[in-house]
């Protein structure tokens, strides 16, 4: 049973191969298609749906070197008119490109940044943020801990301005959710890896020094978005404490131990396509695909406002695997969904926990709700 | 409770009474996490035996001739054949990847198999174990549904969100039908008129016409005090004489039953937690529901919609098949 007529529906993945730094850990891969394995894996299940009701979905692939000019190139990209961009791209070159003029009536899916920010004063009404904030996966993690009454948080934060704003997150989900910061402190050694002979050495003697005399605490929790030093306070701690936050207990939208609600179908399917574990970026681009396959099968349209519009409708859902219904939030554009507390090897929880209670959406305890939103969607 | 309970007593002693053997149905439930089958006396309510089986146990069908018990064991790759009057699997049918339902026509000659992990359906001689065709459909292919009449297969794919018909005769697609977010099961009417189709997170049942396979009618669910998104409807089962179709929500705990005349939910039964899927008794007074959650099978008294009673089973359990 073939359909008589076929409509295309193009997406563009734009990306930028960024320098990583050195991961702190030989486990973390640096995958040339982190992300994008994801997307062509979301579109081709678009387009085997597509396929039973006459729709294509053609995804073109633009990554721009570390020097290029993503701008440039999103400009190319934005000159045929309203696109379907999924950007796997840092917040700096993100903003540039969505705040492009012929960008106005364009979806941009954002499959990489979690700065507050851009969901914050720096929102967009032609941003979609498949991936979760900072504040959203400090609430999460902070919502565990409370359960488990971990209430006591010491915080050892990196240099970054991103540590500090998640640090901020981290504050006030303990406002929120009545955690506290005992103390917060700057974590002030040598940072990067540490991969030379007397390397471990080093760590073994520098993270006790780092955490010494912090006072009574249940947890560490390292504030590192950038991987400079996180990885390595585990065990390492001065007292014999857990290490929770941007490492050690993470809170996460994906995670390589996940099984649940179909989860393990994901990963055997990803792992069948590219032949490794999938990412949490690989996750975020599969998930922008499938939310844009899900509009325009159910919605039946094809243009991009159309899609934009049937996003932004009560009549979207999209299933990511996390056993519920994933719908856009209306004052940010940001997705809601339920957050992994994973350790490195498996999966402790899923937040929203149990007794946190919203009218609306128990994720929406996760994250700005739209009291406190201070996005103005222009 | 209690009272029921107790009538529920009274009336085993009273059945008791005429016939021992005649009344006693025998339930086998699959457990997903247990590797395992449990048997269980439906009369005594104690398991007879525990059948060890292949990985990852879910779909468990009955055969209409009521010899063998089929189970997809998912991580198997195998369907695992229970003879009946051994209590053991006695065999293995090559399934093809990551089965997890599958349906057999009302001769008991073919198996139609749901083949999560490849996107088709697998369709095979019974006897022989020999596969006579493969159809693909959406991505992970779930729900599998034989027609009355032996002439349509409806396969739901979960991603892709459609309830697929196949033509048994020429085990080709003669329509895909577009439902709710994540299709898990699909009934057909004893009559055949109509194919049911219950979409886990869209929170929907479809009623779907097979005169031209178009959804005549979907129906929403609504618990006071229980989250919208916690009513996933999975497994679902007619009552003996059509009236009622009962529908397990996962999440939120219950069984509803909707007036398959007027499409109303007319009552919310409280389970165990997290109910996948369920069988009825052939007399049709009892429906057995496997608690996800709870490691065990609650069982619905049907004239009066109480739960009645609860067993224990094995871990995670996961389907329902019943031999009179």
């Amino acid at each position: 049973m073939t359909p008589k007529t076929i409509k295309t529906i193009n997406i563009v993945y734009l990306g930028k191969a960024y320098k990583e730094p050195l991961p702190l850990s030989l486990l973390d891969k640096d995958y040339a298609d982190n992300g994008l394995a994801g997307a062509e894996l979301g579109v081709k299940d678009d387009n085997r749906t597509g396929s039973f009701l006459g729709v294509k979905f053609d995804l073109a692939k633009d990554i721009v070197p570390a020097d290029g000019d993503v701008v440039a190139k999103a400009k190319q990209i934005l000159a045929q008119g309203p696109a379907i961009i999924i950007a796997d791209l840092k917040a700096p070159d993100l903003l540039a490109v969505v705040d492009l003029p012929e960008a106005k009536n364009a979806i941009i899916f954002n499959t990489r940044s979690s700065e507050d920010s851009l969901r914050q004063e720096d929102c967009r009404a032609n941003l979609f943020h498949i991936i979760p904030d900072w504040a959203m996966r400090a609430d999460a993690l902070a919502q565990y801990l409370v359960w488990k009454k971990w209430n006591r948080w010491f915080v050892l934060q990196g240099k970054l301005p991103a540590d500090k704003e998640y640090v901020g997150d981290v504050k006030r989900a303990a406002g929120r959710f009545g955690g506290k910061v005992t103390e917060d402190r700057i974590y002030k050694f040598s940072t990067g890896a540490s991969r030379s002979d007397t390397g471990y050495q080093q760590i073994q003697t520098q993270m006790p020094e780092a955490t010494e005399g912090a006072g009574s605490y249940d947890v560490v929790w390292v504030a590192d978005t950038d991987q400079a030093f996180g990885e390595y306070v585990p065990y390492r701690t001065y007292d014999a404490k857990p290490v929770v936050g941007t490492q050690g207990l993470t809170a996460v939208a994906w995670h390589p131990s996940y099984d649940q609600y179909a989860g393990r179908q994901l990963h055997d399917a990803f792992e069948r396509f590219d032949k490794r574990d999938m990412t949490e970026r690989d996750y975020t681009a599969w998930l922008a695909a499938r939310a844009i396959g899900q509009a325009a099968v159910h919605s039946n349209k094809t243009d991009v406002k159309g899609l934009r519009d049937y996003l932004l409708s009560d009549a979207f859902t999209v299933a990511g695997d996390k056993g519920e219904g994933m719908n856009f939030r209306k004052w940010d554009h940001q997705l809601r969904q339920p957050i992994l507390i994973a350790g490195p090897r498996s999966v402790v929880s899923i937040s929203p926990q149990k007794g946190f209670l919203h009218p609306k959406y128990l994720t929406d305890t996760l994250g700005f709700d739209k009291p406190e939103s201070k996005c103005k969607l222009h | 409770m209690f009272r029921s309970v107790a009538s529920l007593t009274l009336a085993a002693a009273l059945l008791s009474l005429v016939s021992v053997r005649a009344f006693a149905t025998t339930i086998f439930v699959s457990n997903e996490e247990g590797n395992s089958v449990t048997v269980i006396n439906s009369k005594t309510l104690k398991t007879i035996k525990t059948i060890p089986t292949s990985r990852r146990p879910r779909g468990i069908i009955m055969n209409p001739n009521y010899k063998e018990v089929y189970v997809a064991a998912g991580d198997g790759d195998t369907i695992d054949v229970i003879d009946t009057s051994k209590l053991a699997v006695t065999r293995h049918l090559n399934s093809g990847p990551d089965p997890e339902l599958m349906a057999v026509d009302h001769k008991g000659k073919r198996m139609y198999i749901a083949n999560e992990d490849n996107s088709q359906v697998t369709i095979m001689d019974i006897a022989s174990g020999k596969v006579l065709g493969t159809v693909a459909v959406g991505v992970e292919p779930e729900g599998m549904a034989v027609s009355p009449n032996d002439k349509y297969t409806v396969a739901t794919s979960e991603s892709t969100s459609m309830a697929h018909v196949i033509d048994n005769a020429t085990m080709k697609l003669i329509a895909n039908v577009l439902v709710d977010t994540r299709p898990r099961e699909a009934k057909f009417t004893a009559d055949g008129s109509q194919v049911w189709v219950s979409s886990e997170i869209g929170g929907t049942v479809a009623v779907i016409d097979t005169k031209d396979w178009k959804i005549i009618k979907k129906i929403g669910f609504e618990v006071p005090g229980v989250r919208p998104e916690l009513l996933q409807p999975v497994g679902m089962q007619f009552s003996k004489d059509g009236k009622l179709l009962f529908v397990a929500l996962g999440p939120a705990n219950r069984v509803a039953v909707i007036d398959t005349k007027t499409y109303k939910v007319k009552k919310y039964i409280l389970v165990g937690q997290r109910p996948w899927h369920m069988a009825l008794d052939p007399d049709g007074t009892k429906l057995y529901v496997a608690n996800g959650l709870t490691n065990d099978m609650t069982i619905i008294d049907v004239p009066s919609l109480e739960a009645v009673r609860s067993v224990p089973v094995g871990r995670l359990p996961w389907g329902v098949a019943v031999m009179p």
